[in-house]
């Protein structure tokens, strides 16, 4: 097994309805796939928001577009137009998520192909 | 017979730009979606200062960008932009065809989303500032069965807006669940403009071609349901398998239970096939029957916001900003003013991850703002811990630093906006189609 941070395996993105913020994780092949949906469980994601969601954290599976969505409720400070947040609309939290580490068998973190992009100063 | 729709607007202040490209592609349909439920709150406020507004005002700038097609018959044009006013904004767009010289155009406004008058039946609070049922295709098609060739609604489903021409050209049943699920799925990916065309792209966003011209999207529907998502092919951006997955799930909670007023769609059922050259094919749409009652919206007063940025360099500059913040914070409790919430947020260290960030180690940032915003009762509440910042210029941490131009730190109203079941035969009994020929 190896540990990987998962802005080197996934995309994802994220936005809300009311004060629910919505969340889909994005793998690049069936194994980075069958990697993330052992590991990312709702609990892990809930504990990783900690006081950014205080209500509760569901999770969805898309395996034709080998997805996993998050649900995650009272996650936006009231919701947009009632939220005291930079990020009301909650555009964020999909990179917050790429935050966590997980353990991969070896070859699905040997295949990561999540690329960093480039600062041109 | 292969029916092309562009998705011409996905917000309400959307570039148009876009829009000239789409429509030089040719499309039988433009659809301009216009409301986020954040929009709702905005249009509320205008609608406060003047009655005759509550309707996205950039109206007029998308149906002057489509003024030719539209009135040589080669495209119709569908918007929500009638947000919680579709009366006035059916007139606002009447008025701009007539400037442009238009004869004969029939311009459909839909009525009866507004259900803040059916307040007792539907148990809503009385201070609540809008109310309205997300409706779905059905007046959009009866408009276009009448004629019309350019619709205007208030709060529509944003994926009926789309789904709607399909149903209308296609003749597909209203128990068609899966041609339905089909043309919902259609809405979904387009409704977002350049979101599905390399916009907000978790990918390898930096490769997009021409970033500077992100195209907008359309499809290439077929009467089985199936669709080509594209893009006009001078413009930017990319569409690929991976930035319609992105589009197909935002938003979408469960996505194998897709609520629409029509349908229930099931998008784990979908095939999403990349068929290269900003080409993708989605097939196989499954749907069952839609829920019960229609999905409501309401919007109340939730107190008044303020808030202050406050920018140290390094070094100790956390430290400087969150004694600033402090210092806020101690000045509105001395001095009695009641605040309700406080959110403290510190860029630079955790403003956006918050518990998600790693701050062990000892590295120190360059520089932080400290951000600290506040809710009250009352406009005046809020304004008064403002006036506690303006001291920290000389009498607070060292080497504060400006963030820039352009807040002046007035109090703004906060909304709460929480949805709500609506019955549908009360909302079905007052919508309405109103058609005026130009």
């Amino acid at each position: 097994m190896a540990r990987i941070q998962l802005r080197d395996l996934c995309g994802a993105r994220s936005g809300d309805k009311g004060d629910i913020s919505d969340l889909s994780l994005f793998a690049d092949d069936p194994a980075a796939y069958e990697a993330i949906k052992a590991e990312v469980t709702a609990e892990r994601v809930k504990e990783h928001f900690g006081v950014l969601v205080k209500g509760r954290v569901e999770r969805f599976e898309a395996p034709n577009v080998l997805a996993l969505k998050f649900v995650m409720y009272e996650a936006l400070g009231g919701g947009a137009p009632r939220s005291l947040r930079s990020d009301n609309l909650g555009k964020t939290h999909a990179a917050s998520l790429l935050r966590m580490y997980i353990d991969v068998p070896d070859d699905v973190a040997a295949g990561a192909r999540r690329r960093r992009a480039p600062v041109v100063r | 017979m292969t029916i092309r729709i562009g998705g011409g607007q996905g917000f309400y202040g959307d570039g148009v730009g876009p829009v000239a490209d789409l429509l030089d592609t040719g499309l039988n349909y433009l659809v301009c979606e216009a409301l986020a439920e954040l929009t709702l709150a905005i249009l509320q406020k205008d609608r406060q200062r003047d009655e005759a507004l509550g309707f996205t005002r950039d109206l007029p700038v998308y149906l002057q960008a489509a003024m030719p097609h539209i009135v040589d018959g080669r495209t119709k044009f569908i918007t929500n932009a009638g947000g919680i006013n579709p009366v006035a904004a059916g007139r606002a767009a009447a008025a701009t065809l007539k400037a442009a010289g238009a004869t004969g155009v029939k311009v459909a406004t839909v009525v009866g989303d507004d259900v803040r008058g059916r307040g007792d039946e539907l148990r809503l609070p009385a201070d609540a500032l809008f109310a309205n049922a997300y409706l779905g295709a059905r007046p959009i098609v009866e408009a276009l069965d009448a004629g019309a060739t350019v619709v205007v609604t208030g709060r529509v489903a944003d994926a009926s807006l789309f789904a709607a021409p399909l149903i209308h050209e296609f003749g597909w049943g209203w128990d068609d669940w899966d041609r339905l699920a089909a043309g919902v799925t259609v809405g979904h990916l387009l409704e977002c403009s350049g979101q599905v065309t390399g916009g907000n792209y978790s990918g390898p966003w930096w490769e997009n071609p021409d970033p500077l011209r992100i195209a907008f999207p359309l499809a290439e529907c077929e009467p089985d349901g199936s669709a080509v998502i594209t893009k006009p092919e001078v413009a930017g951006g990319m569409v690929t398998f991976d930035t319609v997955r992105e589009q197909l799930l935002y938003e979408v909670h469960d996505p194998s239970q897709y609520f629409n007023p029509d349908v229930t769609a099931d998008f784990t059922a979908l095939s999403v096939d990349d068929l290269g050259e900003n080409r993708v094919r989605i097939s196989g749409a499954r749907g069952g029957p839609p829920p019960d009652t229609y999905k409501g919206l309401v919007c109340t007063p939730a107190g008044w916001a303020g808030e202050a940025r406050l920018a140290y360099p390094w070094p100790d500059a956390e430290a400087k900003a969150r004694a600033a913040l402090a210092f806020i914070k101690g000045r509105a409790r001395a001095s009695g003013v009641p605040v309700e919430e406080w959110c403290e947020e510190y860029f630079g260290v955790n403003a956006y991850g918050g518990p998600t960030v790693d701050l062990s180690g000892d590295h120190e940032p360059s520089e932080v703002i400290g951000r600290l915003a506040w809710r009250t009762a009352d406009a005046e509440s809020a304004g008064r811990v403002s006036q506690g910042t303006g001291v920290l210029g000389l009498s607070g941490p060292p080497t504060i630093s400006s963030t820039g131009r352009g807040r002046d730190g007035r109090p703004t109203q906060l909304l709460a906006v929480d949805a709500f079941p609506v019955d549908r035969k009360l909302v079905d009994s007052q919508v309405r189609v109103d058609i005026e020929e130009v």
